[in-house]
């Protein structure tokens, strides 16, 4: 999105189905998750996928601030997406910006959807997500990253929550959009799903695709995010295994 | 605490009656309240219209001012979108800075707009990395009563359709010419009850989903923006069944915003 009038557009898929990077229409960038990565924090976890750099910290359930926010007969979840200044080419003016704030509010609501927050009336479950270095699908590394550090936290859930962004380059749909995809692409659709019914609790998308691209791509996002879920699992479990001295195998 | 209780008295009677395929205001699940568009509503705007989904009111003006272009796009001209939920609108919205509601509201019109390519942005270029048409789509929530998202899309696109270049007012040509509008994007938005999913939600369907839904579909066919918000989810039909539906109802709501008369 966003090259109206901008550059030369680059050769996004090769003849035999290869892209920008080498990868096949349905492939995932690498991704490697690690549980537990801060000190301080309830719960927390790093994330780093293709060339990005996300770290999630949740703090909570506790005190509400500001106390007006606070809800009698449920938990409430309050997120915080930020991009730091020197995670994109150009540098990004520090502080709120709309797209942080859009993000923030629908990937708060995402967990919300997920967590049981009536077992903690009258609190806040604080989810701080921090892109530390950025080349498309932040938020979704942000989602897997927070979902990872949300379980770290105990905090009870329906499941955890893998997202991927699906887009559509050179007029085809492909798994986890790069910067270049992404820049030049035609279409970003990201989305996070709870594998258990499989249902999405994020779902955003702009640009153009006809209704059956879009069936197309949903499909082509449950499949990445079922991958993805695997890779959480991992995480959590090597977090677990590390921690705990009476394990010595991999629980099943 | 009173407001509390019958709030989820309300939102319990909601779901019952969606379970019975029924709505509060006796409408079926897939019906819209009434839709209306007066465009030019606002004369000092360079395109203007005043948009009505049932009681929900929104004025969207349009003021085009020279300005200079992003350094990444010096071809380009600029689209600028904000929505106010004012106070006036709703007991529900108090003065202050943007609200992340509000913000929603003007970046999913905008990634409409946008992503349909709408207006041609080239077309705004005056002098290239210098000089270019800016386009303020101001739009103003006046009356709450639900679905701000699809009323406020309406109100954007009847204004678009009847905006001019105010080319003498700036000295930039000999006359003023209409907006040249390429595409026509209309925003739908729907919410989960329960297994029925309804279009165009009141504030106390809004209060009571389970997840909502805003797709916006072109008049070639092209879906051009997805937003799911509220705490809730879809299942991948869900969404195939909703998008279905919003190309039923976009059509319709495509000729409204010409003008009602």
């Amino acid at each position: 999105m966003g090259s109206v009038g901008a550059k030369e557009v680059p050769v996004l898929l090769t003849a035999d189905g290869r892209r920008i990077d080498g990868r096949r229409l349905d492939e995932l960038r690498p991704l490697a998750i690690t549980a537990g990565a801060l000190r301080q924090a309830d719960g927390s976890a790093y994330v780093e996928w293709g060339a990005n750099k996300v770290m999630a910290a949740v703090y909570g359930p506790r005190e509400v601030h500001p106390r007006h926010l606070q809800v009698n007969d449920k938990a409430i979840v309050q997120c915080k997406y930020n991009m730091a200044a020197f995670s994109v080419d150009e540098r990004k003016r520090p502080g709120l910006d709309r797209r942080s704030q859009e993000i923030s509010k629908v990937i708060g609501e995402a967990f919300e959807s997920v967590i049981f927050a009536e077992e903690y009336p009258r609190t806040s479950i604080d989810v701080y997500i921090e892109v530390l270095q950025a080349n498309a699908g932040t938020r979704c590394a942000g989602v897997v990253a927070a979902s990872v550090a949300l379980a770290d936290a105990g905090i009870p859930m329906v499941d955890l929550v893998p997202a991927v962004a699906v887009g559509k380059i050179a007029g085809q749909i492909a798994l986890d959009l790069k910067k270049e995809e992404d820049n030049f692409g035609e279409a970003d659709l990201p989305m996070a799903m709870v594998p258990q019914s499989g249902r999405l609790v994020l779902l955003q998308m702009e640009g153009h695709m006809t209704r059956e691209e879009l069936s197309q791509a949903l499909d082509l996002g449950v499949k990445g995010c079922r991958s993805i879920y695997e890779t959480m699992k991992d995480a959590l479990r090597a977090r677990y295994r590390a921690t705990d001295p009476a394990t010595t195998e991999v629980a099943a | 605490m009173s407001d509390e209780v019958t709030a989820e008295i309300l939102t319990t009677h909601i779901l019952d009656l969606a379970r019975a395929g029924k709505r509060l205001d006796g409408r079926g699940p897939d019906e819209y309240r009434r839709q209306t568009v007066q465009p030019g509503w606002v004369t000092t705007a360079d395109g203007s219209a005043l948009a009505r989904i049932g009681d929900t009111a929104v004025v969207c003006g349009i003021k085009l001012e020279p300005g200079k272009p992003f350094p990444d796009t010096p071809n380009a001209g600029v689209l600028t979108t904000n929505a106010e939920l004012l106070p006036l609108s709703s007991p529900m919205f108090e003065p202050g800075p943007p609200h992340p509601r509000a913000i929603e509201v003007s970046r999913v019109v905008d990634r409409a707009i946008r992503a349909a390519e709408t207006i041609d942005l080239t077309k705004l270029c005056v002098t290239p990395g210098e000089k270019t048409w800016v386009c303020y789509v101001d739009l103003h929530v006046i009356d709450h009563a639900g679905n701000i998202i699809d009323t406020a899309s309406l109100a954007a696109l009847g204004a678009l359709t009847h905006a001019t270049m105010p080319n003498k007012r700036f000295g930039l040509g000999d006359a003023d010419v209409p907006l040249a509008i390429n595409h026509q994007p209309v925003e739908t938005t729907f919410a989960r009850l329960g297994d029925t999913i309804i279009v165009d939600p009141s504030v106390d369907e809004e209060r009571a989903a389970q997840g909502r839904l805003t797709v916006a579909t072109d008049e070639v066919g092209r879906v051009v923006a997805m937003q799911k918000g509220l705490i809730g989810a879809f299942s991948p039909d869900d969404v195939r069944d909703v998008v279905e539906r919003s190309f039923r109802h976009g059509e319709r709501m495509r000729k409204i915003a010409q003008g009602t008369p």
